[in-house]
């Protein structure tokens, strides 16, 4: 466990949400072989928790949708988790030299996912502003905002959190946390429920 | 003018002069949208002189933010010209689609959206 100094939480913030019988974790070490090679395993690895977490699901045919339970939780879970796991290595400072982790936790009508990467004081205040900004807006319009902004030419910035919110429904709680030992490193710690 | 298509093991962008139709098949989650500049030069390069252009994504199963990024950015450059017609094709049985196919629409609500 890392000694804090200090912790800022924003939305409903619950590191100790109740245990669930099903979850996974999965470890990446953000230095470990070049980043095309890595990037392309962030994406088998969100497929992979798509499929394994749509087996608790039916998978019969529905007459009002051409997509099944089963496959919509894999597309919203696989969509997530790789959305969660780019933000993670976008944002990760690879000087910290700690993991990057995502863990999946189930519920009856709920997918919780955690997202955990270090990065600079300089990227977690960025991420922070978004947060701050985000929290502000009506979430719909921010992307909208956006996405004129990117078709200028203004870059993308968090663009897969705004779909995930806005497309997918999920909700989100971030936690920044820095470290008393190392204080130019922030945990940032990213939960957000999908309703299933 | 004949494009360069793109063909990779995960995913392929071809383009059909004749129906001005660009097909969009298979898992795209390139790192970024410095990235997806090869497939904006193809969309691109379609919308020359092109007066009615047609994106299919039916058989695209995975899109990442970068390339929702990448199409909505296509997007608004084509509401600028004001003179081209664009027609996007979807599937209702890919779940990504039926999610977030409807935001482009929002950004320019002259285009076709067609689930077929």
């Amino acid at each position: 466990m890392l000694e804090t100094s200090a912790t800022r939480t924003y939305g409903d913030f619950n590191g100790a949400f109740p245990a669930s019988n099903e979850y996974l974790t999965l470890h990446f070490s953000p230095t470990t072989g070049p980043r095309n090679q890595r990037w392309r395993n962030y994406g088998l690895s969100a497929d992979f928790l798509g499929d394994y977490f749509a087996t608790f699901f039916p998978g019969n045919e529905e007459a009002q949708s051409k997509i099944n339970l089963r496959n919509a939780v894999k597309g919203s879970v696989s969509f997530m988790a790789n959305e969660l796991l780019e933000n993670a290595v976008k944002y990760n400072d690879a000087q910290s030299n700690r993991p990057i982790q995502i863990s999946l936790h189930l519920f009856e009508a709920q997918i919780i996912f955690q997202a955990i990467n270090y990065s600079s004081v300089e990227a977690a205040t960025k991420y922070e502003s978004f947060i701050q900004e985000l929290n502000a807006s009506d979430p719909e319009e921010m992307y909208n905002q956006r996405m004129e902004k990117i078709a200028l030419g203004g870059g993308e910035s968090c663009i897969g959190i705004l779909t995930m919110i806005n497309d997918y429904g999920a909700t989100f709680a971030w936690q920044f946390q820095s470290c008393q030992s190392t204080p130019q490193i922030i945990e940032v710690n990213v939960m957000a429920s999908l309703q299933v | 003018m004949k494009l360069v298509d793109i063909n990779t093991e995960e995913y392929s962008i071809l383009h059909d002069a004749t129906s001005n139709t660009i097909v969009i098949k298979g898992f795209l989650r390139l790192d970024g949208m410095e990235e997806y500049k090869p497939i904006m030069d193809v969309l691109l390069g379609a919308l020359e002189n092109a007066r009615n252009l047609t994106i299919n994504v039916r058989d695209l199963e995975f899109l990442n933010s970068s390339g929702i990024s990448t199409l909505s950015m296509f997007v608004v450059r084509v509401r600028e010209r004001k003179d081209v017609h664009l027609t996007l094709q979807g599937s209702e049985a890919v779940l990504w689609q039926t999610k977030s196919l409807k935001n482009l629409q929002r950004l320019m609500p002259s285009l076709t959206l067609e689930y077929i």
